[in-house]
């Protein structure tokens, strides 16, 4: 008896599970950030300031398989010394739930404006980052990842 | 899901180093990084728990620090550059959503 139950419920929670997935994944694109996002995200940072290309430069692999799992490796050319040296990076996600995913403050106790962190990437998208400079100046660079599993909601 | 251990903090680094040597620090902490978006199977949104900040200080002065999004992944891992000017302890702060406040400390000679 016990068995015939356990398959009955088993079969219900399976049957549950497929309508939660699939309600997520209909409802999935138009929750997502968007270029525009990023835009207004970058405004809040830098007002109308002036960027600069360049300098930045973003470790990302261009496909990546499993979007809940996904390298970021950044490095800002700067020399870090008291009067020259990165203030902060921000990096943001194009096409992700939220356009947010990391800030990064350093000092010039970093001798280099550079490190890892690990990403999830809902769907195909442009990474953007941001370099801000001791003396004012905001550097950009962007790259696009491929991503063959999106990591977020699913 | 609901019971989760208490985040582990691992950190790699050396123990001795050369005065302004640059030093590549490695760290993890085991967290979920519930990042607010998914569902359980009776359709609710299971609220989010991440950990928001990450904070690194050496003898009290601080280094770097870095501001957590929902799309850093579970587990969160992140490296970064150090220069040790002289002997002391590296102390690493994450900071949760619900307040609480993991640590770990990693000693560094200069010789």
């Amino acid at each position: 008896m016990s068995s015939h139950f356990g398959k009955i419920s088993r079969r219900e929670f399976l049957g549950t599970a497929t309508v939660v997935a699939a309600t997520v994944i209909s409802g999935a694109p138009s929750a997502h950030a968007t270029p525009d996002a990023v835009a207004a995200e970058v405004k809040k940072l830098f007002g109308d300031k002036k960027i600069l290309e360049g300098k930045i430069k973003l470790d990302l692999p261009t496909i990546a398989e499993n979007g809940l799992v996904v390298p970021l490796g950044f490095d800002v050319e700067s020399p870090m010394t008291d009067k020259d040296f990165v203030k902060a990076i921000h990096v943001f996600a194009e096409g992700n739930p939220n356009p947010q995913i990391a800030s990064f403050r350093f000092t010039t106790m970093s001798p280099k404006a550079a490190g890892a962190v690990r990403i999830r990437l809902a769907q195909t998208q442009n990474i953007v980052a941001f370099a801000e400079m001791a003396n004012g100046d905001v550097y950009t660079a962007k790259k696009e990842v491929k991503v063959t599993i999106g990591g977020c909601g699913g | 899901m609901a019971d989760t251990p208490k985040p582990t903090p691992r950190i790699r680094m050396p123990a001795t180093a050369k005065a302004g040597e640059v030093i590549e620090v490695k760290t993890l902490i085991s967290h979920e990084m519930e990042s607010g978006q998914r569902k359980d199977a009776a359709g609710q949104v299971i609220p989010r728990k991440i950990i928001k900040q990450f904070t690194v200080a050496f003898n009290g002065r601080e280094v770097m620090a870095a501001d957590w999004a929902p799309a850093i992944s579970a587990n969160p891992y992140q490296s970064f550059f150090v220069r040790v000017p002289e002997t002391g302890t590296f102390e690493f702060t994450w900071l949760d959503d619900d307040g609480s406040v993991y640590k770990a400390e990693h000693k560094v000679t200069v010789g």
